[in-house]
């Protein structure tokens, strides 16, 4: 084969890859849109609506980046564990017990902010690593699939923040599932100028993301978790510790979803909720999905499920249509995205 | 039947793997498809039995054209195929595995099943008992249990991929009978193979592919020499053998029990040194593998003590035996050996076992090329090991081995590989020995261990003979150790 045959070649799998990304999108929104049409509703109306829901004003868009940094937290987490072919499901509870760590720190510990802040996001890694460590001993050493484990784990974790928000840690003379009492300002994350984002969380995701992406790509671990999860028999024979290494993905993908819940706490909610991982780990898992494991897409495919879920909000609202639209067009895109996948794979 | 292939083309990738095949089998014969490995032949017959599609090109039977989406249509159309490794289901009994894939309807009519299976046996003078389960059988009754099925479900044209390896002598001396029986029917026969000796034993025509293509067709009365030179473009010739000073012992087995669920070898005790070859002899799933994974630290032994370099390995991790120069060759090569997804150069990184946190791939790529060279492997630095051919796996995972070993246990080093590629192998693992590794392998090919070793051991029946001199030891005499004769007295 000649250089010239192996760019064209190229240059068509790029295109390739770009028509079988696009179409299972234009497919998720036609069939969103019809899906809008059959109740009765004006599908342009719809969108408008979530557009602006998403866009339409400063504070509308901070909210948007609120949904994207955990977004890209729990991402760069679970390109580790998927790396080594492990599905993290658990990573929601993982989030949530970082959450819960970092929570803990801060009404603990009477500091200025320039040393309570890291140690919030330190005890948020901690806990959500235990999490995560959790459901890897109980794959590794018990034999229980990391799917099943996960889950698990997830409720408990849930369990685990609702008791402590109205049983320990309940705000003064009232027991609510609304929420601790806030944290104290030094435990507040600096946000932009009326809004609830701030540069640190968006810069410290970006280097995650960067980081984890360079690590998986160049250094002679992420290879051998890259063996482990292609086929863990051969890589156990080519002298890799297997246990060990899955455990590492274990913790390591928890160290960044625990960092994701930490974030909520300190960066939107300044105090511990009940459903304070949001539902963006499982997000998390189906915007690693739609970026088909390429680190680089992962801010923008976060950044569009991030502008959906926040964009959705307003139907209610404005036309009387479920918010539950935005999941139905994220799981349509995401569906269609894997089975183009596979179609292609079986004719390729 | 009368089968006619005309122009078949398949392509995987930037490999040709069928070059414009023509190729036709009157019904009643036994026809050769002969070839080195990665020639085709395997892809070829996958084609006609419906488990790939072909790119382009015409199959006829019996004069009418037929496009296979699946075996399942190709049985019914009479075309039957015995893959290299039985395509069965080892957790069900006789019974159950041969009324899979009929076609009489929603409720299974077993009796009727039984009839047919008593039917064919005593046909062909097979004897498997329908309610024993197929993981209890030899290779070569499941081969048996396979024509079988493909014969009740209408098979005309039967494609026997390799059948020769992995079942001992006398079931080959049956399966030979049985694909003459066969043949008298009126049964069209393809026997793939890269055994010169079986296409001369029982091929009336030989076929002979070479990178895709057709090279050659000889009719019977044909010599070797001319299906080697259709098959390499030369003769080949082996090589007189050195002799090894043996040093040091490497490893030491003091009344070792290896055991698992269904079988379980009590006191064998030998000692092994540096240079020296011992092959493992003995029908297949005797305890060898046991033995060799119990030596190389991955499964452990029940009592007994391990040693190795004179220190006890007994619950030491499997890494520790690496560290120390002992490495296990496993048969699967895709399954417990390379990482199907992982590239050549991947492949050389990892194990390498070296410190280093960053990845320098320029050098990794380079070093790649290098092995790949030295190695003669068919491939580039970015093929990934799924894309290789059986032969170029084995070449990889012996590329893979460090310099300086201790011991080296291989189970079936040359199982399915062609003569070029076997001598190619055994060369390496001399020239090794040479350097004072020594060298454990089992194999069910009687020429190869006493072509190699200087010591055999027998697995027969649940025990392992003391060790035979290899000199002192004929092809006659193995035979009945391994057929269980005489063991009594040896052990």
């Amino acid at each position: 084969m000649t250089e010239d045959t192996i760019t064209s070649r190229n240059r068509a799998n790029i295109v390739g890859d770009f028509l079988w990304t696009i179409g299972p999108i234009l497919l998720a929104l036609l069939l969103t849109t019809l899906a809008l049409i059959a109740i009765g509703a004006d599908p342009a109306k719809a969108y408008a609506t979530m557009w602006n829901g998403a866009f339409g004003s400063a504070e509308k868009l901070s909210s948007v980046m609120d949904a994207w940094v955990p977004l890209v937290f729990c991402s760069v987490g679970l390109f580790i564990t998927f790396t080594a072919g492990l599905w993290n499901i658990g990573i929601e509870g993982q989030m949530v017990m970082g959450a819960i760590f970092a929570t803990w720190v801060a009404r603990t510990f009477d500091l200025p902010a320039e040393i309570l802040l890291p140690l919030i996001f330190v005890g948020g890694a901690l806990g959500g690593a235990l999490w995560a460590l959790f459901a890897g001993a109980l794959k590794v050493y018990g034999r229980v699939h990391e799917i099943f484990g996960g889950l698990g784990l997830n409720f408990v974790a849930m369990g685990v923040a609702l008791y402590l928000i109205i049983g320990p840690w309940k705000r003064a003379g009232i027991a609510s599932t609304s929420g601790t009492e806030p944290f104290r300002p030094a435990a507040w994350l600096p946000n932009f100028p009326g809004m609830s984002v701030g540069p640190i969380e968006i810069i410290l995701a970006i280097i995650a993301l960067i980081l984890v992406y360079l690590a998986l790509r160049g250094t002679l671990w992420g290879l051998q978790l890259k063996a482990i999860g292609k086929n863990i028999r051969s890589a156990f024979w080519l002298g890799i510790p297997t246990s060990r290494y899955m455990l590492g993905a274990f913790a390591l993908c928890g160290t960044f979803a625990g960092l994701a819940g930490a974030e909520q706490a300190v960066g939107v909610w300044a105090r511990l909720i009940p459903s304070i991982s949001g539902g963006y780990g499982y997000l998390s898992i189906l915007v690693v999905l739609l970026s088909g494991f390429r680190a680089p897409l992962v801010p923008l495919v976060a950044f569009f499920f991030a502008a959906v879920t926040k964009g959705s909000i307003a139907l209610p609202l404005d036309l009387q249509i479920d918010s539950a639209l935005g999941g139905v067009l994220q799981g349509m895109i995401v569906l269609l995205f894997v089975l183009s996948q596979g179609v292609r794979s079986k004719f390729r | 039947m009368r089968l006619e292939l005309k122009h078949i083309h398949k392509h995987f990738g930037a490999v040709h793997a069928n070059d414009d095949i023509c190729l036709t089998i009157e019904s009643g014969t036994i026809h050769g498809l002969l070839g080195e490995n990665g020639a085709g032949k395997s892809t070829l017959m996958k084609i006609l039995s419906g488990f790939i599609r072909r790119d382009a090109g015409e199959i006829l039977l019996d004069g009418g054209a037929v496009a296979f989406k699946n075996p399942a249509e190709a049985i019914r159309a009479g075309v039957g195929m015995l893959h290299q490794d039985p395509l069965d289901f080892p957790p069900l009994t006789v019974l159950d595995d041969f009324l899979l894939g009929r076609e009489d309807g929603f409720i299974q009519k077993r009796a009727r099943a039984l009839a047919d299976l008593e039917k064919f046996s005593r046909q062909f003078g097979f004897d498997l008992a329908p309610d024993a389960l197929v993981s209890a059988l030899t290779v070569g009754e499941r081969q048996q249990l396979e024509i079988m099925r493909l014969l009740s479900l209408g098979a005309k044209i039967l494609i026997f991929d390799e059948p020769t390896t992995g079942i001992s002598l006398p079931q080959k001396i049956k399966l030979f009978e049985t694909l003459r029986l066969l043949a008298q029917q009126g049964m069209t026969i393809i026997f793939v193979t890269h055994k010169l000796q079986d296409a001369e034993d029982l091929c009336g025509k030989v076929t002979v592919l070479r990178l895709g293509k057709v090279t050659g067709e000889v009719t019977c009365p044909f010599t070797a020499d001319q299906l080697v030179r259709l098959m390499f473009g030369q003769s080949l010739e082996t090589r007189a053998r050195a002799t090894v000073a043996l040093g040091e012992p490497v490893l030491e087995l003091r009344d070792v029990c290896v055991a698992d669920y269904r079988l379980r070898l009590p006191e064998i005790n030998l000692q092994v040194r540096s240079g020296e070859v011992i092959g493992l002899a003995g029908i297949e799933g005797s305890g060898q593998r046991l033995f060799l994974r119990a030596c190389a630290g991955l499964d452990q032994p029940v009592t007994g003590e391990i040693q190795l370099g004179g220190a006890r390995m007994n619950r030491r991790p499997y890494r520790e035996f690496l560290e120390r120069g002992a490495v296990y060759l496993p048969a699967g090569r895709l399954e417990e050996g390379l990482v199907p997804g992982l590239n050549l150069t991947e492949h050389f990184i990892l194990a390498k076992r070296s410190t280093e946190f960053f990845v320098n791939w320029p050098a990794a790529q380079t070093c790649a090329q290098t092995r790949i060279q030295e190695y003669s492997i068919r491939g580039v630095p970015t093929s990934r090991v799924e894309a290789l051919s059986g032969g170029n796996q084995q070449r990889a995972l012996l590329a893979l081995l460090q310099p300086g070993l201790k011991l080296i246990l291989l189970e079936h080093p040359t199982r399915g590989l062609d003569i070029e590629s076997t001598m190619w192998v055994w060369s390496q693992l001399l020239e090794r020995r040479t350097r004072g590794t020594a060298i454990l392998f089992a194999s069910a090919d009687l020429d190869e261990i006493l072509e190699y070793s200087d010591r055999i051991l027998v697995f027969s029946g649940g025990r392992v003979a003391r060790a035979l001199n290899a000199k002192e030891t004929s092809a006659h005499q193995l035979g009945e150790l391994i057929a269980g004769k005489g063991m009594e007295i040896r052990d």
